[in-house]
């Protein structure tokens, strides 16, 4: 299970690309491969305003359907347009070409609780061991 | 062609049509249809010898599984036998005659029918009164939040949400978005129950209504009903019961005696009439005094000792269904009702918790219960174990197949990782129910010895691995895919 050290993550499975003014988010790997095989991706419209814990997409694999929870509040600025053809990108690429929403955000953004690579490595082996 | 569809069987020239000549010319007949009803292109029907289409319908049974081929675990579904004789009364040339529009002096036998029939499910039920009108339990539920809505408007107050469990069936939420409201979520504990503490945060002056389904869909009684019941209507709300689990309750529980405020029923499934993509189903609902006035119209009755349709109806939500419901599966319901009679209900409820019981503690050591509890009518197992050898529960599924099973539930319900859900019914024997356990068990063995064989199941199927992603991805929906459609 990769969980690249230079991202943020959140308890609902999502990772983070914090840069200067804006937040990249998608999900794990953990999440991708919980999920299965990822059949469509509904993202929000760039211009859209997104507050932190609601709703910002859905997911949809072959036996479920999940929501993307925002991690932050903000105003979409770009989305993943090809997971609109090919949302197999979630699974083959989830921290690069599977990434789902960029937005702007305040300074300081509003955020969710993030973990550290480390913690949300320990976050998962608790969630396996529970299983 | 493994599987050819009709279109590529058919040739040129080869249909059977006989028509007799028109008495009329074509084009007086074209003249009298309005020009935007005309197709603008032929209408492409294949063209097919009777006899090769009668084999091609023979071939597509042949590979289909049903229940008389053997077990349909499927959970949730309640897949058990449909007698025979009530196929027979049903395709009877009196019943399957009847019109829908004859004058009600002459179907005075099917008024009384359905009459007869909502009385029954009131006396099962304990609810007030009845409709038959829905034509599924989705359509039942979709039915009860109208007539909710319609009693909190005519009171003057505006309520926006409605509480379902992380558990509950997925037509519960989209019901409720259908007339405008929130679905609100309601975690559940670690007995598998809805969360009161939880539950009693998110009921407020603003909830319409908690969907509860009983058992749950883990097969699970809920234990704290009276508080649940006691939350929800101390807000002012309505309880409601998804009855797609009263195969559970029969003749041990009546949901009208324990704080239930409207319900539907799945015939198809607690009844044993015909369902799953096979044609109409029914949904009846029951409700309590309070909304009876905001039942379907027109509604059976009898006056004296003459049957008639009521359509005087003032607070009626209006129909919900084209005439008066599916006849022809509600009449299998009456049947199965009255043929069994109230003792042989309480019998259905209690074989169909013995078998679930007995399968689930058969195959406990290989997929263990997802809660240790005693289910009802139908149990929650998880293959999660197996995850860490690449097998999920899909896999254990497909390779059922091979052993001539139908698959369990899997996926559902969501709080449950890599769920088996599974629910024999009462009409499976020991032996039966002995098959199934040997051929999990032996599942179980086959994943530490030889993963792969599971891993690619099935192998005995007429058609083997399907790739369901990319039929997720790219579903071709008709044939040809460029058949003009005007």
């Amino acid at each position: 299970m990769r969980i690249p050290e230079d991202l943020k993550y959140t308890r609902e499975h999502e990772w983070l690309l914090m840069e200067e003014g804006t937040v990249t988010y998608g999900i794990t790997d953990f999440a991708q491969s919980e999920l299965g095989d990822i059949v469509f991706v509904e993202l929000p419209e760039v211009g859209d305003a997104v507050t932190v814990n609601d709703t910002s997409g859905t997911i949809e694999a072959v036996k479920t359907v999940a929501d993307i929870f925002s991690p932050v509040s903000g105003h979409v600025i770009e989305v993943n347009e090809r997971l609109v053809d090919d949302p197999d990108l979630v699974n083959r690429d989830p921290y690069g070409e599977g990434w789902m929403i960029k937005v702007e955000v305040e300074d300081p953004p509003e955020l969710v609780d993030l973990l550290s690579a480390d913690e949300y490595n320990g976050l998962i082996e608790q969630e396996q061991a529970n299983s | 062609m493994q599987n050819p569809v009709l279109f590529e069987l058919a040739r040129e020239g080869r249909g059977s049509r006989h028509l007799p000549d028109l008495v009329t010319s074509e084009e007086k007949i074209l003249a009298s249809i309005p020009p935007s009803s005309l197709r603008k292109s032929p209408l492409r029907l294949p063209e097919i010898a009777e006899l090769d289409l009668a084999r091609h319908l023979e071939r597509l049974t042949d590979r289909n599984h049903y229940i008389e081929k053997d077990l349909y675990p499927l959970g949730s579904c309640t897949m058990k036998y449909n007698p025979k004789l009530h196929e027979k009364l049903a395709s009877h040339p009196l019943i399957s005659g009847l019109h829908p529009g004859l004058p009600d002096e002459e179907v005075q036998g099917a008024i009384q029918l359905l009459v007869e029939l909502e009385e029954c499910l009131q006396a099962i039920t304990g609810m007030d009164d009845v409709t038959l009108q829905p034509a599924a339990g989705a359509h039942g539920e979709f039915t009860s939040m109208r007539m909710i809505e319609a009693y909190y408007r005519d009171r003057g107050e505006s309520r926006t949400k409605v509480i379902t469990p992380d558990s509950a069936h997925g037509t519960n939420p989209a019901s409720i978005m259908r007339v405008g409201w929130t679905p609100v979520e309601a975690p559940h504990n670690e007995r598998g129950e809805v969360d009161l503490e939880a539950l009693g945060k998110l009921v407020d002056g603003s909830t319409a209504a908690l969907m509860l389904t009983l058992p749950n869909t883990l097969g699970l009684f809920e234990t704290q009903l009276p508080k649940i019941v006691e939350i929800v209507h101390s807000a002012g709300a309505q309880m409601y019961l998804d009855g797609a689990n009263l195969n559970a309750l029969l003749g041990f529980v009546r949901p009208g005696d324990v704080g239930f405020d409207v319900m539907h029923i799945n015939v198809h499934k607690t009844f044993s009439t015909p369902h799953g993509g096979g044609g109409p189903g029914a949904g009846p609902v029951g409700v309590k005094k309070h909304l009876t006035p905001y039942l379907p119209s027109p509604r059976p009755v009898k006056s004296g000792d003459v049957y008639h349709w009521d359509r005087d109806l003032p607070d009626s939500i209006g129909p919900v269904h084209s005439h008066f419901g599916n006849f022809g599966i509600l009449l299998r319901a009456f049947a199965y009702i009255r043929h069994h009679g109230s003792d042989g209900l309480r019998e259905v409820q209690r074989h169909a918790i013995l078998n679930a019981n007995y399968l689930m503690k058969r195959i406990a050591d290989s997929f263990p219960p997802a809660f240790d509890r005693t289910p009802m009518h139908e149990f929650v197992s998880s293959a999660a174990r197996y995850r860490d050898r690449g097998i999920r529960a899909g896999d254990i599924g497909k390779r059922l197949l091979d052993f001539g099973f139908y698959a369990p539930t899997i996926a559902f319900p969501l709080i449950v990782k890599e769920a088996l859900m599974i629910e024999p019914t009462e009409t499976e024997s020991p032996e039966t129910l002995d098959r199934f356990a040997d051929a999990m068990n032996q599942i179980a063995a086959e994943i530490e010895s030889d993963p792969e064989m599971v891993k690619t199941a099935p192998h005995n199927t007429p058609v083997k691995r399907v790739n369901d992603s990319l039929a997720s991805r790219k579903p071709i929906l008709r044939w040809p895919d460029d058949a003009p459609t005007d």
